[in-house]
């Protein structure tokens, strides 16, 4: 199915199971642990050996030599795969760095081998038994040292500049100019990348944790060196992955060739000190923000400029992506620059572009209101913008920025909020409250799904999407019973594996509209097959009760799915629609925050997000969804931070006792609000994505909060006690 | 983790020798600690002898009037014990800010006293490491130092204690009972339990080799309002930057020690005449000598502050 003119009425718009906040169908199978994630499926192939990673001890030189004599003497080792023996390996086109380094190595924990045993303990204890002998070569490893070396790049992608930002900048009677850095991230998701591979003769079969069935499969190929159609991949349920599990990673590889080394299927998870090192991270930024306005609040001159670095061949963190498109302003500069840096491979990670980028500009946006003196929502609200403000002739397909700003400050109580700094005192907190915008885009990519209606009645969904906890069981169930008129528990999904039709995987927050949309246009072909099969006018037919009917006939659709039952297949795609209106998502952000006058423990006290993001298909899961994002932009603001050993080019703290995440105690009150929208313009469903919307904007919002609680403006996140003690007052 | 024999000792004298006959033998208790290390190789026993089935877990009134807590009692059951709850108040706090639920339901009182620094560079084994390895170097001077000492540190060593529980011990001026391999039994008192890294700092404590820990005692009650502040990024679940555990008489004297400043739980007797005077002048003793690095200066203020809030909070 084509998708180029805006959606009309249509099977979806009946909202009978769409839109409702219905329990996810696959609770129960996690809630009693049944849910089959990758480490744990003893049962798909007998015999399995486990695989232990081991990870370069250096960031960059050169493996001289590997000693494997002691790590082979260990009982129960099967083989261990290294560079040497490992055969020729390609490089997927999703990988910057390769999945198995040797001689080379190009990154801190890079994986340089694995050893393969009878148990998992055997292959750990043999992996500490393997000597390598190195040597270092010099890296690069400080961005903030390279910042100013970096030259405009095809790499880094083209600025882009509308009217004369520069002579409007230095003309504007208000000004703001100031520099602001993000650190690089871990997705730290729950469940540590792992696969299991087996091989029957040539053909490979993976069970694992992917969020990009296809991508993977083709990438796996790719590096393997064998056809696509010999590599089948499985990935039904996932333990979180946060754009960590987007690519295929060094787990799925070598899972590959222990099984084909050790000649009998391979399990591999990487431990935990691993992940942040051995896999991707979001990258650190530095942002120069430069804000020119009138002084009624107009601003007529927005600048963005982001520096990040990546390994060579990498890419750039899009942290001005948001810029081009949030605000008016005549005059408008956007720029990029990309370093190389020896540092682990950075990529996406939830929300890329936008978390960082908004973390950046939404406090500029508030520094630039408290200057004018205007409420930082009105000024937000007075330089809103209905059309891409690059492209005056191209209207975004739906933005309520403006509602969810004004509905915010109404449900949060935001003019009750003190203008001043430093003002308001509750026992031993000073509080403040901060306001930030959301702002994601909706990307839309083609998806495929196949149904199958059965002599029971029963609509079966195959779909190569993903639920990477997000939901997508229950919304795609939810279209599908929507589309053939069921109830929910006569529709089964089956997702995740390469055997079913791609879709468009679970990324951007894409995933929702486009694989939902996938199967609305595969359940418009059953209906059409299923009304024929019937004897019945296919325009005419509706479907609704479990039965098909038209011109006052009416069938069981076991009766009209005849013995065999009836299969249909067909995919989405997208024409220009994308091009004409830009399509986004937007939201705001409140939160309030408590700074402990004495220690200057920072503790969020209540937030809440409104959002714009078309149809919600799902109110209880994309609720999950929002408040989940909100906690991890909990964690960007306070606690989140990589840190780079300047010195060696890693990053030191790479376990879960060092790399903070929010806990449930710092996270009390919650809450969100859907705007009722529908947007014609992104896809039949109507909808948009919500998952990485919440996390947008929410750093910036909690760094606002933390101004207005103390008066003290940090512009490095994380934003911890120690850098505001100097501003405390006296205790 | 590399493979290891396993016994259950049958008392504490014998599992005392039983350490010093096995080289390379450690006692195990609850775990919590030590299985994560042996799993990252940076504990490598060959043999454990396991002292959960010691009958160390009872805590029991002194003839003195104080409480001896067994080496094996749990930091869940000696935060919860009646006694400790109220004429130890400040033990109580200082363990449930600890770790989780479930660790400290695991946690002994031993391992606890025992449990090894939180130094990012320690728990790397790619890195050299003095504590780790000694001889091989600190990663940790010229790199992150953010949550390490700031205070009793040396060139070999900026790494802290990272207990809360032996911070409220030390105010509180426990004594640790041992029995040795040869069956003699001593009392360290806390001060002289736990050393400062020196040249030596894989040496942690002044236990001699196959030395068990069978109980530690607090002496009699000392009144006082008993305040423990914890400062941490997160509201939980961590370790601390600074921790401080006070115990303020009424006439404004009392005892302050210090937790995430050191190698050892700190405290400086001298620097408690100037309670009254309040939290600058105490500190400004507590912290003579300090040698902060540029990441993790912020702790000297920040004990400061803590410390008159908590004051604050003591007196009203
Ligand atoms: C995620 C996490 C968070 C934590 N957070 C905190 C925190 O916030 N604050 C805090 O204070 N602690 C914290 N801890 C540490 C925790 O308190 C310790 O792990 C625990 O107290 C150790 O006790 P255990 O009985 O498990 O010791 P084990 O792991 O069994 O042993 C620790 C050491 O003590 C030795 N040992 C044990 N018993 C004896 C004995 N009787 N005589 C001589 N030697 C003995 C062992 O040989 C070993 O070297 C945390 C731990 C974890 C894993
Ligand atoms: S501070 Fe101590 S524990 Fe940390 S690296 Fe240096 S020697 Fe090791």
């Amino acid at each position: 199915m084509k998708f180029d003119t805006p959606a009309t009425t249509n099977p979806i718009d009946q909202l009978k199971v769409v839109g409702k906040p219905v329990d996810r169908i696959d609770g129960p199978l996690k809630t009693t642990g049944t849910a089959p994630y990758a480490y744990e499926r003893h049962d798909v192939v007998p015999n399995q050996a486990y695989g232990h990673v081991i990870g370069s001890a250096i960031a960059k030189g050169r493996i001289a030599s590997i000693d494997l004599t002691d790590a082979r003497r260990v009982p129960g080792v099967l083989a261990i795969v290294t560079a040497d023996n490992a055969g020729k390996l390609g490089k997927g086109d999703y990988n910057t760095a390769t999945l198995l380094g040797g001689p080379e190595v190009e990154h801190y924990h890079q994986a340089i081998a694995l050893v393969v045993a009878e148990s998992f303990e055997q292959a750990r204890a043999a992996a500490g038994l393997v000597r390598v002998d190195y040597v270092r070569a010099e890296g690069v490893f400080d961005l903030a040292a390279i910042k100013d070396g970096m030259e405009p790049s095809e790499a880094a992608g083209a600025d882009s500049e509308v009217g004369d930002f520069a002579g409007a900048f230095a003309s504007a009677p208000v000004q703001l100019d100031a520099t602001y850095t993000t650190p690089d991230q871990t997705h730290a998701m729950m469940e540590p990348p792992a696969s299991i591979a087996a091989w029957r003769g040539d053909r490979l079969i993976v069970w694992t944790s992917n969020q990009m069935i296809d991508w993977t499969v083709g990438d796996l190929a790719k590096t393997l060196g064998i056809p696509k159609d010999r590599v089948t991949l499985a990935s039904p349920f996932i333990g979180g992955g946060f754009g960590g599990k987007l690519f295929l990673r060094a787990d799925t590889v070598l899972a590959a060739l222990g099984a084909r080394a050790a000649g009998r299927p391979v399990k591999v998870a990487l431990t935990r000190p691993m992940v942040a090192n051995n896999t991707t991270h979001r990258p650190a930024t530095i942002q120069r923000i430069r804000i020119g306005a009138t002084p009624d609040g107009r601003i007529t001159a927005i600048g963005h400029e982001s520096w990040s670095g990546n390994l060579e061949g990498g890419k750039p963190e899009n942290a001005i992506q948001q810029t081009r498109l949030l605000y008016a302003g005549a005059n408008r500069l956007t720029g990029k620059r990309l370093g190389v840096l020896d540092l682990p491979e950075g990529n996406a990670m939830r929300a890329p572009g936008e978390t960082p980028g908004l973390m950046a500009l939404e406090i500029a946006m508030d520094e630039m209101a408290h200057k004018l003196g205007i409420d930082p929502v009105e000024f937000r609200i007075l330089n809103d913008t209905q059309v891409d403000p690059e492209k005056a002739n191209r209207p975004f397909s739906q933005r309520q920025l403006v509602e969810c700003l004004r509905l915010g400050a109404d449900k949060f109580g935001w003019n009750k909020r003190d203008r001043r700094t430093g003002q308001t005192r509750d026992g031993r907190w000073l509080v403040g409250q901060g306001v930030a915008a959301a702002f994601r885009n909706n990307q839309v990519t083609e998806s495929a799904a196949r149904v199958r209606l059965d002599n029971q009645g029963i609509v079966t969904v195959e779909t190569d999407m993903t639920d990477i906890g997000t939901g997508s069981y229950t919304i795609i169930a939810q279209t599908a019973a929507e589309m053939i008129g069921v109830t929910l528990d006569k529709v089964v999904v089956r997702l995740g594996d390469s055997n079913f039709p791609v879709s468009a995987g679970s990324g951007g927050q894409w995933g929702a509209n486009c694989s939902t949309a996938g199967v609305y246009a595969a359940c418009v072909k059953l209906r059409e097959a299923v009304a024929r099969n019937a004897g019945l006018n296919p325009v005419e037919a509706a479907f609704s009760d479990g039965r098909v009917s038209a011109a006052g006939r009416s069938v069981t659709l076991a009766e009209a799915a005849d013995g065999a039952g009836i299969v249909a297949e067909d995919v989405i795609e997208f024409g220009d629609l994308a091009k004409k209106y830009q399509q986004s998502t937007f939201g705001a952000h409140y939160v309030e925050v408590g700074v402990d006058v004495a220690t200057a423990e920072i503790r969020v006290r209540r937030m809440l997000a409104v959002c714009a993001a078309g149809r919600i298909l799902n109110p209880k899961s994309a609720r999950s969804q929002v408040i989940g994002a909100m906690t991890m932009g909990v964690g960007a603001a306070l606690m989140e931070d990589l840190v780079v050993d300047k010195r060696h080019g890693f990053f030191i703290n790479h376990d879960l006792a060092s790399y903070e995440v929010p806990v449930h105690a710092d996270i009390p009150s919650q809450e969100v609000i859907f705007l009722d929208e529908t947007d014609p313009i992104s896809s039949p469903m109507k909808a948009k994505g919500v998952g990485e919307l919440g996390l947008c904007g929410v750093g910036a919002a909690v760094a606002n909060a933390i101004h207005n609680a103390t008066g003290v403006r940090v512009r490095d996140y994380p934003v911890t006690l120690d850098k505001l003690l100097a501003g405390m007052p006296e205790v | 983790m590399r493979s290891f024999t396993y016994e259950r000792a049958s008392s504490p004298a014998e599992a005392a020798a039983a350490a010093a006959r096995t080289s390379g033998a450690k006692f195990i208790a609850g775990g919590t600690n030590l299985l994560d290390l042996m799993k990252l190789e940076i504990e490598t026993p060959t043999h454990l002898i396991d002292v959960n089935g010691l009958a160390l877990d009872r805590i029991e009134a002194t003839p003195d009037g104080g409480l001896r807590v067994g080496a094996l009692a749990r930091n869940t059951d000696l935060a919860a014990d009646g006694r400790v709850r109220r004429d130890y108040a400040l033990l109580a706090r200082a363990l449930l800010a600890g770790a989780s639920g479930q660790l400290r339901n695991k946690a002994t009182t031993a391992g606890n006293l025992l449990q090894r620094t939180r130094c990012p560079y320690f728990y790397d084994t790619n890195q050299p490491c003095n504590k780790r390895e000694p001889g091989s170097g600190c990663s940790a001077i010229g790199g992150f130092t953010r949550q390490l000492a700031v205070i009793g540190t040396s060139g070999a060593c900026i790494a802290t204690h990272p207990s809360d529980m032996a911070v409220a011990m030390r105010a509180l001026d426990a004594t640790v009972e041992t029995v040795s391999p040869e069956g003699a039994t001593r009392a360290i008192p806390i001060a002289e339990f736990h050393r400062l890294p020196g040249d030596t700092p894989h040496v942690e404590t002044t236990l001699a080799p196959g030395e068990l820990i069978t109980a530690v005692t607090l002496p009699r009650p000392v009144g006082g309002t008993h305040v423990y502040r914890k400062v941490r990024d997160r509201a939980s679940y961590a370790f601390a930057l600074v921790s401080v555990a006070a115990i303020v008489q009424r006439d404004g004297s009392g005892r302050v020690a210090l937790g995430g400043v050191a190698h050892k739980p700190w405290r400086v007797e001298a620097a408690e005449a100037d309670m009254p005077r309040g939290a600058k002048a105490v500190t400004a003793g507590l912290l003579a000598g300090a040698q902060p690095t540029h990441e993790n200066a912020f702790k000297l203020p920040l004990v400061e502050r803590t410390l008159a809030a908590v004051l604050t909070e003591a007196r009203s």
